[in-house]
């Protein structure tokens, strides 16, 4: 008994279907390199963080034979990425767009990577001109238990 | 009962921290020695009382013991033993309690090694430690207690996750949480520091063990973690710009940057307050991956137990700590005045590059983090942040840096000249340039990426090499090498392990080659001058899961070089398929096989992918982690440490 439940549970999710299926490949070379570069860009809506060429989702499924679909009837790739978006939104594109205040998104690293820069430059500089500040803080006491931790 | 006692020995625990929080504080600040000793015994205390609790959850994983709802939900009586251990933090709330038990661990050795320490700095360290340990306990037994019973024991459990079923994942946590929670202890630092208002040479040499440790622990998180995704996900992927996975890679990031900068606190007294907000970030950070993980926030393959209550907890526990560290700062970082002076060009201007680029590039994945969490709240905009994202921003930083590094690495401290040292480093350049540019006539299409890779990585190897030898002077007496500091041969270690991985990563992301198809019985088919056959199906029956075993030969001019069985195996209680890709690793690529469902038409789906320098990555990533302990073990560490141990009486110990 328990031997058929086992066996029936193994049928039911041996079905599941994987990521880029060998019947889904175009025969032009050309086109489906193509179909793979725009796919490994597309999310996998009903997966988390996944992109549709490695999902194993039906729906994935669905949005890579839909791809190859437009790239056959000639679609070029921001086309086909265009025809998907206006369908399922800006949250399939993993590559996020610099439109509205996504130029910020894109912005944030490079202008953080300038001021830091700045401010790097601005501390070196006043290290490289300051004079080393006489002793002071340190009691006796602390001074010889520094001097006894900093001995090698 | 022996869960009971555990239960009763995590609250004891908790009450034990509370007391430690209070007392030493006090003490330290009356300077009252009676007060503040209280902290040393606590701490143990504390560790063993955890250490009792996380036993007896284990007992109770390992017995099978039904009547506990949490080994109900995450465990089955077939499962192997090694998966009813792991199965303990491969849940929300038995992975709180190795936090918690790594949490109090570090408090522990902070007191067992902490001796040379001054006891009013000693006392305050360990009761910061405590109070975030408070937090904590009072989190796992408010919102996430692992000794829940069932009121009425089912027969068996429900099973783990079978993709956690897998001796990588094992022991990924684990490590990754000896990182994460290792930086509490810099954390404790920062903050003492900042209630002592003093930092000096002695706090960056007390402190750089401490991060160096977690930074270790970190590294081979990550590279388990990543090396499990590589193999199991069943394409060969081994980073996916995930919030969990960035979540883990920003704490690394900062922790590399505070090493870096704890030396230039430690041998020349600058950059001062910038390492004490970085130990704050770096442990915030870590504060902010667990929030990530577990409430729910960003959507994530790793997500586990995504509930609001327990998240907003523990938002509330980052925003007390790292808000109030960061309010000390504002509040006292006038006060640490940087004491040496440097030419512009130098080691320590080179560090101060090294730190603005790690940061630059935590900011970078900060921001792609959260950002479609911000475009959401401000701008009604639902939209994804993805690999392709990070793989643009964040890339540039780490190959500037790469330029950089073997140049930073040699620069002498104080006053440097470039000229000098790039002459030393001209041979170095020379073979960087010729490997690259052998690689860019020898592929095929016109791709940077490979070349510009293995630049970096000759680069960095030849550079560390470089730098060792220049260590022995003109003598050529080479075994002086042997005889030169540890943490020479970690830098060194290190810096080629980065130059190694750099180049795995390009090389495996700019040649892999793929084929799928469905494969035929004894039909042998070819990919990259490999010659593939698949030779049977076989079903199979493991402890708790069901198999689908392919038999692949693996011919190179004729010539069988490897058997693979590549498996797809189904987990009857989980109710889910894995699969597991077999993989002929070799030196400079893998070849990686995966066996699909079976087609109507007869054969099978077969996928096969040639991985160039995939295990230069992860073995680049343990060179990491070896400086790093090689650096740890160096004398000056050691004898910090045992300080104490070895002259009570006399002073100091003979050079």
């Amino acid at each position: 008994m328990m031997r058929s439940v086992l066996a029936l549970a193994f049928v039911l999710i041996a079905t599941l279907a994987q990521a880029v299926q060998p019947d889904e490949i175009l025969d032009d070379a050309a086109l489906e390199a193509r179909a793979r570069e725009i796919s490994q860009g597309l999310r996998c809506l009903v997966c988390q963080n996944e992109n549709i060429d490695d999902s194993n989702a039906s729906l994935a499924r669905d949005l890579r034979l839909l791809v190859r679909e437009r790239l056959v009837e000639g679609d070029s790739n921001d086309e086909a990425v265009a025809y998907i978006v206006d369908r399922y939104g800006e949250y399939v594109l993993l590559k996020p767009t610099t439109g509205g205040w996504n130029w910020l998104l894109w912005a944030a690293g490079p202008l953080l990577f300038v001021f830091a820069l700045l401010t790097g430059a601005l501390y070196i500089r006043g290290r490289s001109r300051a004079a080393a500040p006489a002793e002071a803080g340190l009691s006796d006491d602390e001074k010889a238990r520094l001097e006894q931790i900093l001995r090698e | 009962m022996i869960t009971e006692l555990g239960h009763f020995a995590l609250i004891l625990a908790a009450l034990v921290a509370c007391v430690q929080a209070v007392v030493p504080m006090i003490g330290a600040h009356k300077r009252w020695p009676g007060w503040m000793a209280v902290a040393e015994p606590a701490a143990t205390a504390q560790f063993l009382l955890v250490l009792i609790s996380f036993a007896a959850l284990t007992h109770a994983f390992v017995t099978s013991d039904f009547s506990l709802r949490l080994v109900v939900m995450n465990s089955h009586s077939a499962k192997p033993m090694l998966y009813k251990i792991s199965g303990v933090w491969g849940n929300h709330e038995g992975s709180m309690l190795l936090w918690v038990m790594i949490l109090s661990l570090f408090g522990a050795l902070a007191a067992w090694f902490g001796g040379n320490l001054p006891p009013t700095l000693r006392a305050r360290v360990l009761g910061v430690q405590a109070m975030v340990g408070v937090a904590f306990f009072a989190f796992i037994l408010m919102t996430s207690n692992p000794f829940l019973r069932m009121a009425v024991p089912p027969f068996d459990g429900q099973d783990l996750n079978p993709l956690l079923q897998d001796p990588g994942l094992a022991f990924h946590p684990p490590f990754l949480y000896l990182g994460y929670v290792g930086l509490s202890i810099c954390f404790s630092f920062a903050v003492a520091a900042l209630i002592e208002g003093r930092v000096d040479a002695a706090w960056g040499r007390w402190v750089r063990p401490w991060t160096l440790l977690s930074w270790v622990f970190l590294t081979i998180g990550i590279a388990l973690g990543s090396w499990w995704a590589y193999y199991e996900l069943g394409w060969g992927g081994f980073w996916f710009w995930d919030p969990v996975e960035n979540a883990s890679f920003m704490p690394w990031l900062l922790a590399a940057a505070l090493l870096h900068s704890a030396i230039v606190v430690e041998k020349r007294e600058a950059l001062k307050s910038w390492t004490i907000l970085l130990a704050i970030l770096a442990f915030g950070f870590s504060l902010m991956g667990t929030f990530i993980v577990r409430s729910g926030l960003l959507t994530s393959v790793h997500a586990f137990a995504t509930d609001p209550e327990r998240g907003v907890f523990i938002l509330a526990i980052l925003v007390i700590f790292t808000g109030g560290a960061l309010t000390l700062f504002a509040a006292r970082a006038g006060a640490m005045q940087a004491k040496g002076v440097f030419g512009v060009v130098s080691r320590e201007s080179a560090l101060v590059a090294n730190n603005i680029l790690l940061a630059v590039a935590c900011f970078v994945v900060f921001v792609g983090t959260l950002w479609p969490l911000v475009a959401e709240m401000l701008f009604a905009r639902k939209l994804s942040v993805g690999a392709p994202f990070f793989n643009m921003a964040f890339t540039p930083f780490m190959v500037i840096l790469g330029l950089l590094l073997p140049i930073g690495a040699m620069l002498s401290w104080k006053r440097a000249k470039v000229g000098r040292v790039m002459r030393q480093l001209a041979p170095a350049l020379g073979l960087a340039i010729a490997v690259a540019g052998l690689f860019w006539t020898i592929q095929t299409g016109r791709s940077l990426l490979g070349p510009v890779g293995l630049f970096l990585g000759t680069w960095l190897v030849a550079g560390a090499i470089t730098d060792l030898l220049s260590r022995i002077g003109k003598s050529r007496d080479y075994s002086r090498l042997l005889r030169l500091p540890r943490a020479d041969w970690g830098k060194a270690v290190a810096h080629g392990g980065l130059g190694i991985c750099m180049a795995g990563i390009a090389g495996l992301m700019a040649w892999q080659q793929e084929d799928i198809r469905v494969a035929e019985l004894n039909q042998p088919f070819e990919l990259g001058g490999y010659e593939f056959e698949l030779l049977g199906v076989e079903r199979v029956r493991g402890p708790n899961y069901f198999s689908t075993m392919g038999e692949v030969a693996v011919r190179q001019d004729g010539e069988e070089i490897a058997h693979l069985y590549p498996e797809k195996r189904e987990y009857p209680v989980a109710k889910m398929p894995t699969t597991e890709a077999a993989i002929d690793y070799r030196f400079l690529r893998d070849l990686y096989v995966v066996i699909g469902d079976p087609q109507s038409g007869g054969g099978w789906t077969m996928r096969v992918y040639i991985k160039p320098l995939a295990n230069w990555i992860w073995g680049g990533c343990i060179l990491m982690a070896l400086g790093g302990l090689l650096s740890l073990s160096d004398r000056r560490f050691r004898v910090a440490a045992g300080a104490r141990k070895a002259t009570p009486a006399k002073g100091v110990p003979a050079e």
